[in-house]
């Protein structure tokens, strides 16, 4: 595994060096050391690398990642694998709010908690908790999948599209237009299948399912108050 | 009733006029606010409400056509290695395919190439052809992240982190499910057919400390080499700008409320934000104050529309302005040759704003291949690249009659005002005398 020392080498190198490594001839093992919650750290990867943070990192951690898989060994701060395309990112302890963000595709592992907004508008990603998440996650949700292994805070899938999130805790409310729909065999395997991807040792019938109730849609007046 | 006592006539209300009173009905109606593209509507203190002075005893002429007058301009020079060198001033604003219609984008993109400026893309994403189309490209970083992905943003010129818009500083975007064919449902992420409603805030910052943060990680996936545009609708200009230098900003947007080509409700485009002359001086004086003015570059839009709107703008402290709504007319929206079929659509050439419903006759904002194909993007591509060069002579004619040598050198001791509130926003004297109400006694 070939070592990066960010306090050493600076965040622009770093980076640079990341973006531009050919797996077969420079190496697929990379480590990033003394990160020191730097921002934007291993950002705009797209080569199917392995890097392994060694410690907490700032904002927009991985952030347009794709095809690398990412570890974070700590906490991750804002935006943690914002707008992922493709590839994984796992955050070994807990990650603030807007976690996977606007997300096109690739796996998101959180194993801790994530803040608010996790998963705001998600188009594609995958993103799977162990913990809890905060208030406002999966605003605006346009596709993909959600699993949340603890509880769900407040107004839980707000103006959600066609996201699909899976709860096995407590919710403490559901947004606008977001509702507990019925848990399938089908919904049942994409559930087990995501779990063990992420690594995750659950039981899929604790689960329940959330979704769009399409009411908001098509403007309708009758439905002004939820606007 | 008395024949003979003379009858009064009867008076129309200026408070509930026709117009007033028609959206009364039609609200009543139908429930529903009216949403619709345009721009504000009303009468504003705008750019006609200076005059330029011209050259005199104290200022000395060029010779119109044969001295030289420069229009070139820098954008991005403050942190991007590979800045925009565009030879007009004059820029092409963010506009979406399905918004617009593909032939539509194809013709911005010509005009701009034929003239040396740049187009922009929108709240959608990047498509092929717009990208194969323009010479210079500036991908729009918006709230809702629509077909955002890195490979786009490399392929970009500069990248432009749209925070608002004039029309609808705090506002989401609309696109109404008429617009949402297959093509762009899939470029959105969305179902096709249904009401797309777009993010206001952007999802993972909030402020200018994060913003900040974002530019940062912008700046790390695209190698340092795009310009950072930072885009604000007309609400606090001295402080939006300030802040976007702070956030790092290579180039500032400050669009007027008179920026049109955005649909929302109608109640927010007329009654939210500043108008584009009062959002210039402060922007100007935000720079100024941080020694950052022509470092920084500052782009003014909403409302350009001829050569003499440039030239103002610049003398203002302006590097360059945007155009959106003029562009469009130039390729031929609101044209009288369709007047019948604007007639069916309730309204009339010149009026027709509901550019979101996409039955446009002209065939610009709409997502219909039949309306669409009526454009043809290389003759409209060259009626935008003539509109743009006639501005651009324009804006030459009167510099040199002010005895500048480039654009730039336009400055607002060229100008006075018509008027106490053009004179207070421009902060240049009213006209025959040498009051600038709030900076100079009676």
């Amino acid at each position: 595994m070939k070592q990066l020392d960010l306090k050493a080498e600076g965040l622009r190198k770093i980076n640079s060096t990341l973006q531009n490594a050919v797996p077969d001839s420079d190496g697929k093992e990379w480590a990033v050391t003394n990160p020191m919650g730097q921002h934007a750290i291993a950002c705009g990867l797209n080569t199917e690398l392995s890097v392994t943070i060694e410690g907490n990192a700032g904002f927009y951690c991985a952030g347009m990642n794709q095809k690398a898989d990412v570890t974070i060994k700590g906490h991750a701060g804002v935006g943690v694998a914002e707008n992922m395309m493709s590839g994984m990112v796992r955050v070994t302890g807990n990650a603030s709010q807007s976690a996977g963000a606007t997300g096109h595709g690739g796996l998101l592992v959180i194993e801790g908690d994530a803040s608010s907004r996790c998963g705001i508008s998600m188009k594609g990603i995958d993103i799977v908790v162990g913990g809890s998440v905060g208030h406002m996650s999966g605003f605006m949700a346009q596709v993909g999948h959600m699993v949340i292994c603890g509880d769900a805070g407040e107004a839980l899938g707000d103006s959600i599209y066609e996201a699909i999130l899976y709860v096995a805790g407590d919710v403490e409310s559901l947004g606008a237009d977001c509702i507990e729909k019925e848990m399938t065999e089908e919904h049942q395997k994409t559930l087990t299948e995501l779990l063990a991807r992420a690594g995750m040792d659950q039981d899929v019938k604790r689960f329940r399912r959330y979704g769009s109730a399409r009411k908001l849609y098509n403007f309708n007046v009758d439905h002004a108050g939820e606007y | 009733m008395d024949e003979n006592i003379p009858r009064v006539t009867p008076r129309q209300s200026a408070t509930f006029d026709a117009y007033t009173m028609s959206e009364i009905r039609r609200a009543a109606s139908t429930g529903i606010y009216d949403i619709r593209g345009g721009g504000a509507k009303r009468v504003l203190p705008h750019f006609d409400d200076l005059l330029f002075l011209g050259a005199s005893i104290s200022r000395y002429p060029l010779e119109g056509y044969r001295e030289r007058c420069g229009t070139d301009v820098v954008l991005g020079s403050r942190h991007a290695s590979k800045p925009l060198e565009l030879k007009i001033p004059i820029t092409i604003a963010g506009m979406s395919f399905g918004s617009l219609s593909g032939q539509a984008k194809e013709a911005l993109g010509r005009g701009a190439n034929a003239a040396g400026t740049s187009t922009t893309t929108g709240d959608g994403g990047m498509t092929v052809e717009e990208r194969g189309h323009s010479k210079l490209l500036v991908y729009q970083y918006l709230p809702s992240r629509y077909g955002m992905n890195p490979d786009d943003l490399r392929k970009a010129d500069a990248i432009e982190v749209v925070v608002g818009q004039g029309a609808k500083p705090g506002g989401g975007g609309m696109l109404m499910g008429q617009k949402i064919n297959d093509r762009v449902a899939s470029m959105r992420s969305l179902p096709k057919g249904i009401d797309q409603r777009s993010a206001c805030r952007h999802p993972d910052w909030t402020g200018p400390d994060d913003l900040e943060i974002k530019i940062l990680e912008l700046r790390e996936i695209t190698n340092w080499e795009k310009p950072i545009y930072i885009k604000v609708g007309g609400s606090r200009p001295y402080y939006d700008t300030a802040l976007a230098v702070k956030a790092g900003a290579d180039v500032i947007v400050v669009d007027g409320m008179q920026g049109g080509t955005a649909a929302t409700q109608n109640v927010f485009i007329e009654h939210v934000g500043q108008p584009t002359l009062a959002c210039i001086r402060p922007a100007v004086q935000a720079l100024q104050d941080l020694d950052m003015h022509r470092k920084v570059q500052l782009i003014v839009s909403g409302g350009i529309r001829n050569g003499a709107d440039v030239a103002k703008a610049m003398a203002l402290g302006a590097d360059a302005v945007s155009i959106g709504t003029a562009a469009l007319i130039a390729m031929g929206d609101n044209d009288p040759m369709y007047e019948d079929e604007y007639n069916k659509l309730g309204t009339t050439a010149g009026a027709y704003d509901s550019w979101h419903l996409g039955h446009d006759p002209a065939g610009i904002t709409t997502q219909e291949p039949e309306l669409a194909e009526r454009l043809d993007p290389v003759v409209a591509g060259r009626r935008l690249s003539n509109y743009l060069q006639v501005m651009t002579l324009e804006a030459q004619t009167i510099a040199r009659a002010c005895g500048k040598n480039h654009l730039h050198n336009l400055e607002p001791e060229d100008l006075c005002a018509l008027t106490v509130e053009a004179a207070a926003m421009a902060k240049v004297p009213l006209a025959g005398t040498s009051w600038v109400p709030g900076q100079t006694p009676l």
